[in-house]
């Protein structure tokens, strides 16, 4: 399965199937502070990904000087 | 995974509150924790005229959003940093959300307004570029809502940055900060009202939250916000909150409820005097306030080019 991340943007290649919660630990991504996306839509932790899958994992964190 | 409320599939599992919710239900919990925050801190009469301070990305764009459908009035007011191909990235989303909802959106620029950009005038200042860019916005958002006749001013500040400047206070207990560490500042001297609607929900919530609403927002980071301490007290945080859920929304609201009092009781009772800034006539503390302070250096510093062999500096004007 191919898996998009930004903040630097990149692409990366994962073996599937795979439950998404268990994706993040793979990548040592924290559930916290990452959405994961398939086909432009939010998909939960417990939803299995094919091994054909492309998914966005998407960092929701940002920062910088706090006044928006 | 199942709604908590209508019992059908779910799209997001929100760990604080060891839940799970389907899209209806999970937008309808976001609206329903800022309506809270908005009654809890006395934020907004339902009347306000608010000013939304917008940057394009996820926060400012869902309080924006958000607002509108709780019935608010509510105008935004967007900042050209001139942050290189960020900045103009960053107000096309911000003109797109406004132009889609036919909403007015203020735009000021500092470099065509004020002759300065935040990587040279921190560069000038010698402060750090997330200084210059958050004095530069609070002071231009000040002047927007005085300007405009706004009643508040609004920011996306979430549960995650609120907890994060809470830590950063505490490890360096800043009792000062500390005492003044509300999600709403009331008007003071000449200051507008700021209130942080959405110190009830994580960034996670509202990135989600747009991504439910079709709000397409700026995902990339600011380049210039590498290595600011903010981040890592975000991302240490977020440990904490993965192995006990619910550790940042007590540690900010216990905070609120049991330890501020005793830090505001240590502030002074009355804000320092403020009189008209000797250049543009915004309430300060000194002579001149702190944005034409660093408006007068960025734009008399002399910029260097560097020359072809090193150390042998060619000055320009």
């Amino acid at each position: 399965m191919k898996v998009i991340l930004r903040n630097p943007s990149r692409e990366v290649e994962m073996a599937g199937p795979v439950q998404v919660s268990v994706l993040l630990e793979r990548l040592g991504l924290n559930r916290e502070a990452h959405l994961v996306i398939e086909d432009n839509a939010l998909v939960p932790g417990d939803k299995m990904l094919g091994k054909d899958a492309t998914v966005e994992v998407r960092s929701v964190i940002s920062g910088g000087s706090n006044a928006q | 995974m199942k709604c908590r409320v209508c019992r059908e599939p779910a799209i997001i599992d929100v760990r604080r509150h060891n839940a799970n919710f389907c899209t209806e239900h999970f937008l309808r919990l976001c609206r329903d924790q800022t309506a809270k925050s908005i009654k809890q801190f006395n934020m907004l009469d339902p009347q306000d005229r608010v000013l939304v301070a917008v940057s394009g990305g996820k926060d400012s764009l869902a309080v924006w959003d958000i607002l509108l459908l709780l019935g608010y009035e509510a105008d935004g007011f967007y900042v050209g940093l001139g942050i290189g191909e960020y900045s103009d990235t960053s107000a096309g989303y911000a003109q797109r959300f406004a132009d889609a909802r036919n909403l007015t959106l203020h735009r000021d620029d500092l470099l065509r307004d004020h002759g300065f950009d935040v990587p040279n005038g921190s560069r000038a200042a010698k402060r750090a570029p997330c200084s210059a860019c958050g004095l530069s916005k609070r002071h231009l958002f000040d002047e927007a809502a005085r300007r405009g006749k706004y009643d508040a001013i609004v920011t996306g500040h979430n549960l995650d940055d609120e907890a994060a400047v809470l830590m950063g206070n505490v490890l360096h207990w800043q009792s000062d900060y500390l005492g003044r560490q509300l999600p709403a500042l009331p008007a003071r001297a000449g200051f507008p009202k700021k209130v942080k609607p959405l110190v009830r929900l994580t960034e996670r919530d509202t990135a989600a939250y747009c991504l439910l609403r079709g709000i397409d927002y700026l995902v990339d980071e600011c380049p210039l916000s590498a290595g600011n301490k903010h981040l890592s007290y975000k991302a240490a945080l977020n440990d904490i909150e993965r192995d006990s859920p619910g550790a940042k929304h007590d540690f900010y609201f216990r905070f609120l409820d049991q330890a501020l009092p005793r830090f505001a009781k240590e502030a002074p009772d009355e804000d320092p005097p403020v009189s008209p800034c000797i250049s543009c006539g915004a309430p300060s503390s000194n002579e001149m306030c702190a944005f034409c302070y660093l408006t007068k250096r960025a734009t008399s510093a002399v910029s260097i080019e560097l020359g072809p062999k090193r150390g042998a500096r060619k000055v320009t004007q």
